[in-house]
């Protein structure tokens, strides 16, 4: 179907019903507003007591399906979904709440509720996805009289493609005859450093030669694990495959005194400070790859 | 007060746990707001905060902000930037009408590490915010212990 004659059959939903007699699961109870209330931090005393109301914003809870389902969703409702879905729309978020309270809910009302779809909307391109916004405006009741508004608008959409849809792998290490011995170290979980044979300077990261006296000549310790914070980035921008930013990169002095850029796993990247203790470990992102990777130590 | 006026901000903190019980307390068992692997599977990086508590923060934040006796009528918002876990969101809010009556009239607007997630308008009733030298200072703003701040 083309997206006109789509957006024409879903056009035809405007009007009809997406509710008709629905009724609460419940009705207003105090252990909801309580539960409520501690998830919203709210300690408003206007909601407990013997003389405790709603919280307002509650309104549509009260008419919320629940794992049970939607008792009373109408067929035209049910039906516009199954278009939406069958359309590639299978997605859905909601965009927009509007609600009016006429009068505060208490404790032992029970509420009524009838939903009209408002309007269904041309095909739109958003971040999300393309799809149609479905606005629905239900009226809620206690016995005849109504007591609040609810017009709710949801986007029914297809997932844009992510980029980075399969999990990306870390990059790979490149491996040549400087360095493999550190990998080889880093397979036995082993942090290699590199003496040098004539004037027994460490370093890091891997050099075919001394530093401090040129010579060519090395052999290996082992690094204790032992560090501390050096410095460090946070990074924010640009994204790369398998890394979600923000995330810090560290450079971690260890207790020989040479440095090695790596992560601090196991902490937010914001909480990372310079000075901080830590301590080797291996973390095996997958089969092929394992990294040595600091952890904070604590006291 | 008076159109115009600022509101103190409100920090609140997108945990995980926030998530999940404002998504269970408003009975929404959408699983893009409890499941990760399943928000992941369509398009979101994590789980995200459902429509119900960002409208709940609303209100608690207009009512921290105008104390207990203040009555909420209206909410009307729009989100935009996801809530994920991790992120904070700082709620902020300016009187736009005070009328004869009572009624205030508050844009506000939510904002998190990655944008803007709410903006909105509330209209509640204030007692006696149309009179003069009835300040949003003189105000008692009440926030959990556990507020940054």
């Amino acid at each position: 179907m083309d997206d006109d004659g789509l957006h024409a059959r879903l056009k035809a939903y405007e009007g009809r019903p997406a509710a008709v007699a629905g009724t609460g699961r419940d009705p207003v109870n105090a252990p909801m507003i309580r539960h409520w209330c501690e998830a919203m931090g709210d300690g408003n005393p206007a909601y407990t007591g013997p003389d405790a109301i709603a919280p307002p914003t509650m309104l549509q809870a009260w008419i919320m399906g629940g794992l049970g389902g939607h008792g009373g969703r109408a067929p035209a409702y049910e039906e516009l979904l199954a278009v939406l879905d069958e359309a590639g729309c299978t997605a859905v978020v909601a965009t927009d709440c509007e609600q009016e309270y006429v009068r505060p809910l208490r404790p032992g009302d029970e509420v009524a509720f009838d939903t009209v779809i408002e309007s269904v909307s041309e095909r739109k391109t958003t971040k999300l996805g393309t799809g149609h916004f479905v606005t629905t405006r239900t009226d809620v009741r206690v016995g005849p009289e109504l007591v609040g508004t609810h017009r709710f608008r949801i986007l029914k959409y297809a997932p844009a493609r992510r980029r980075a849809a399969p999990p990306e792998r870390r990059p790979r290490p490149v491996v040549n005859r400087d360095n493999a011995g550190f990998w080889e170290g880093v397979r036995e979980h082993r942090l290699l450093l590199q003496r040098c044979a004539s004037c027994a300077a460490l370093r890091f990261p891997w050099l075919p030669g001394c530093q401090s006296c040129g010579c060519p000549e090395w052999d290996t310790v082992e690094a204790s694990g032992e560090g501390t914070v050096f410095s460090y980035v946070v990074l924010h921008h640009p994204p790369f495959p398998a890394f979600e930013p923000p995330y810090a990169v560290v450079l971690v002095e260890l207790a020989e005194g040479v440095r090695i850029v790596s992560d601090v796993v196991g902490m937010p990247y914001d909480k990372v400070r310079i000075g901080m203790p830590v301590r080797l470990e291996f973390r095996r992102y997958d089969d092929e790859l394992t990294l040595p990777v600091f952890r904070e130590v604590t006291a | 007060m008076n159109a115009g006026d600022v509101l103190p901000p409100l920090e609140i903190e997108i945990t995980r746990t926030l998530i999940v019980a404002g998504a269970l307390a408003s009975r929404d068992y959408q699983d893009v707001h409890h499941d990760p692997e399943a928000a992941r599977a369509k398009g979101s990086p994590d789980v995200f905060m459902n429509i119900l508590t960002t409208n709940g923060l609303v209100g608690r934040y207009l009512t921290d902000t105008f104390g207990p006796q203040a009555r909420i009528h209206k909410v009307a918002i729009r989100l935009g930037a996801p809530n994920h876990p991790g992120d904070t969101m700082v709620l902020r809010g300016t009187v736009e009408e005070v009328r004869e009556d009572d009624t205030v009239v508050v844009r506000i607007t939510g904002d998190n590490g990655i944008g803007r997630h709410v903006t909105g308008t509330v209209t509640c009733a204030v007692p006696g915010a149309a009179r003069e030298g009835h300040g949003i200072g003189s105000v008692t703003v009440t926030l959990r212990e556990d507020d940054p701040r």
